[in-house]
């Protein structure tokens, strides 16, 4: 074994063992490899020097660069604050009609708002902001707690039925579920909703339903069922309907009283936030 | 080197192994022992409810951190979508941890409060029905399914078991707690929210008849990422920095 022998064949050593005749050759490593190999120790090294590495017994080692992950990204993070700030500012104190006269304000809100939207709205009302059944389309002109710029940005600010103390609430009950009106009566009131929006309906189930739409209905809804935006309750006169607008899908709204849920963002985003964000709700189409 | 020697003395060879698998065990034990300096001291973390516990472990057993990680980094882009980044505290409860490797799906870890339960409920039973681009399976038997909650007080006692500080009466009454949180009409409701401060009770999956796995799985993502208040977290301090 510690005579060297060089294999006749390849000409490179073996290792000296030998198993029935059969020897291994000894390769040594590419070079590449090996300086390859010894570099990555050096830099470990430097690492170790530099960085935070090696644990101690109340701490570790903070490396002479003072590197921390955290400090890194709070420097960022205010750096592009700072870097808003001004526009954040001036969008804060205009009026609509200031950013909308104004291209920079109006762009910047609008990006910023774009952004937001994508992330925080889109899951419920869509990536074009087109709504889907139970959340609002935002797009046109059917708006259940107002359409003005100080209307949305309250909305987004407390939520509907949220958490937050001030949330915007309304409750549609469940009349049939909850036994508030019989069956027929339901079904009446469904029918009369139809005819609200100048459908076809049942003449005599409409002629029924009149006194129960002022006893059960007309407080929120209004006596000729226009709505009311102060209270969140919807039109039944413009065919718009979040539930869906055919008789069985009225009905259902009727019987279960659906009623959505918009989270309160301002916990989440900043008051300049929902302001942009709302500048860009408002843009969609459907402001007022 | 001369390591015929070595490997002709079997006793020599043998401490020799011990040493090189020992600096392998070393560092991923050592790090244990400085577990606490690590979790940062903040205020608002509490060891799951029951029905939060359950939920989280319908998270786990559907796999769901295969495509959604619970973890903020600390990367401008990532504090700019999905809030501040991610604590070690706010994982100190979680055996194991969500805090996966890979989002096929968005982060989760602040997800509690941003959409609503309605929407949870639409999008789990069929997530393209509320985000058309989602190749995220649908999960509708959550809301059919029972949840199996006889086991809920072992739970408990499994994770007090591993640190997680469940006192005793949390722990007697986790079944009691389990029904007081899914149901708003429960008579234990009180007790449950003096066990549990902040908890939200509620009827998760819109289904009073039922508490459904749905339930649990929901109320464990409103949770998520809202237990500490960062109002009084102080991220600048030394103590915090990493």
């Amino acid at each position: 074994m510690s005579k060297k022998e060089i294999d006749d064949v390849t000409g490179t050593q073996t290792t000296g063992h030998e198993w029935d005749g059969i020897k291994e050759l000894d390769t040594p490593m590419p070079k590449w490899w090996l300086g390859l190999f010894y570099l990555c120790i050096v830099w470990a090294i430097g690492y170790w020097v530099l960085y935070p590495a090696w644990p101690g017994i109340t701490g570790y080692t903070r490396g002479l660069l003072n590197h921390s992950l955290r400090d890194e990204v709070t420097a960022n993070v205010t750096a592009l604050k700072q870097a808003r700030a001004g526009q954040e500012a001036a969008l804060g104190k205009a009026s609509l009609a200031e950013i909308q006269r104004n291209p920079d304000l109006l762009q910047f809100a609008m990006a910023q708002g774009r952004m937001l939207f994508g992330d925080n709205c889109v899951p419920c009302h869509g990536a074009g902001g087109q709504g889907a059944p139970g959340y609002p389309n935002l797009n046109d002109d059917v708006w259940l707690w107002g359409g003005t710029l100080a209307d949305i940005q309250h909305t987004i600010t407390v939520g509907v039925r949220a958490d937050h103390a001030n949330t915007r609430q309304s409750q549609m009950p469940a009349f049939g579920r909850d036994g508030i009106i019989k069956e027929q009566q339901v079904d009446d009131l469904a029918a009369y909703v139809l005819h609200l929006s100048g459908r076809d309906a049942n003449p005599r189930a409409v002629d029924r339903a009149k006194v129960l739409f002022t006893e059960n209905c007309a407080a929120c809804h209004g006596p000729g069922g226009k709505g009311s935006r102060e209270m969140g309750a919807p039109d039944l006169t413009d065919n718009e309907t979040l539930y869906g607008s055919s008789l069985a899908a009225v009905r259902d709204q009727i019987w279960n009283g659906h009623n959505g849920v918009m989270p309160s963002w301002s916990g989440r985003l900043t008051p300049e936030e929902i302001k942009a964000l709302a500048v860009y709700v408002h843009n969609l189409g459907g402001g007022d | 080197m001369k390591h015929a020697w070595l490997e002709k003395n079997s006793i020599v060879l043998l401490i020799a192994i011990i040493l090189v698998v020992a600096v392998g065990g070393a560092v991923e034990i050592a790090p244990l022992f400085w577990v606490n300096g690590t979790v940062e001291k903040v205020s608002g973390m509490r060891p799951y409810t029951p029905l939060e516990l359950a939920g989280r472990n319908i998270y786990v057993r559907e796999g769901c951190y295969v495509c959604h990680s619970q973890q903020i980094r600390t990367l401008r882009d990532e504090v700019e979508r999905y809030g501040h980044y991610s604590l070690a505290a706010e994982s100190m409860y979680d055996h194991p941890f969500q805090w996966g490797s890979e989002r096929t799906g968005p982060d989760l870890a602040r997800v509690g409060g941003k959409y609503s339960d309605e929407w949870h409920r639409a999008h789990l039973a069929d997530p393209r029905a509320a985000v058309p681009e989602s190749i995220m399976p649908p999960y509708r038997f959550l809301f059919s399914k029972p949840l199996d909650y006889r086991q809920v007080r072992n739970m408990l006692l499994a994770n007090r078991t591993v640190g997680v500080p469940y006192s005793d009466e949390q722990v007697a009454q986790a079944k009691a707690d389990l029904e007081a949180q899914a149901d708003p009409n429960a008579d234990g409701l009180e007790d449950f929210q003096k066990r549990y401060p902040k908890a939200a009770a509620r009827d998760f999956d819109g289904n009073p008849a039922l508490i459904s796995e749905g339930d649990a799985l929901i109320a464990y993502m409103q949770m998520l990422g809202t237990l500490v208040d960062f109002k009084s977290y102080q991220a600048s301090a030394p103590e915090h920095r990493r």
